[in-house]
């Protein structure tokens, strides 16, 4: 391809997993498919939401098992593990300073970056009621909330489609 | 090589000169040419890469010392 014929590019990733290392992941791919001209749909759902999920998740509504879960996943990008060596922490502190070091821009760096580039934010309405959230828990990059047709949908009209 | 425009990505990492150039990129006529130094060797594939899918025209590679300086010519589409 010479000509970057961008109108009809498109990507999307379903954002499952709610750990830092593939969080990172998922925003790398879609920051940089969107620097390419590709319009890119993040789909967040289960335990994908703590990604983008405001800091002070709520804790108060629903009954007992929903309101464990929210203190369970509390939410907030800066708050998410290392799907492994986390060791009660260090280990995801360890990653962080260094990342820091190699001036590797953060989780909460890239969620602002992706917004500015225009990356659409999908949050998974199924999966925000099993655990009692509702729109106003989530950061306002997240503009659209929606269930796996509108998902489906997007992907039938992508060439890339990822589940992270 | 002469160009209209310095991009200094020196220290940063995958994506980020690749983010960068594209944001500083379309703030730039056709035919003119950005300069991006770097020092992550990704950037020697993932420009021309980059460049291909944009519609914008990569020119070459000059490294010296650990420096990597790449040329890139915005296309009409880019």
């Amino acid at each position: 391809m010479k000509m970057g014929n961008t109108a009809d590019r498109k990507m999307t990733i379903v954002v499952f997993s709610g750990e830092l290392d593939r969080a990172l992941a998922a925003f790398n791919i879609a920051t940089t498919a969107a620097s390419m001209g590709t319009e890119v749909t993040m789909f967040f759902t289960f335990w994908g939401l703590n990604i983008v999920k405001k800091e002070r998740g709520k804790v108060g509504e629903g009954n007992w098992m929903k309101r464990m879960l929210n203190i369970i996943n509390r939410g907030g990008a800066r708050r998410l593990k290392l799907s492994k060596m986390n060791m009660a922490g260090a280990g995801t502190a360890m990653m962080k300073y260094l990342m820091g070091k190699h001036r590797m821009p953060s989780l909460q760096e890239m969620l602002i970056l992706a917004e500015e580039m225009g990356v659409k934010m999908i949050a998974c309405t199924t999966t925000m009621a099993l655990m009692g959230l509702s729109e106003k828990d989530f950061i306002p990059a997240v503009k659209e909330f929606a269930g796996a047709a509108t998902y489906v949908g997007n992907a039938l009209e992508s060439q890339v489609n990822l589940f992270i | 090589m002469k160009a209209d425009r310095t991009l200094d990505c020196v220290g940063l990492y995958c994506p980020m000169p690749i983010v960068k150039t594209s944001q500083e990129i379309k703030g730039m006529k056709e035919g003119e040419i950005l300069e991006v130094i770097a020092d992550d060797v990704g950037i020697k594939s993932d420009m021309p890469a980059w460049a291909e899918k944009t519609g914008n025209q990569f020119l070459g590679i000059e490294e010296e010392g650990g420096e990597i300086r790449v040329y890139v010519k915005k296309g009409s589409a880019g």
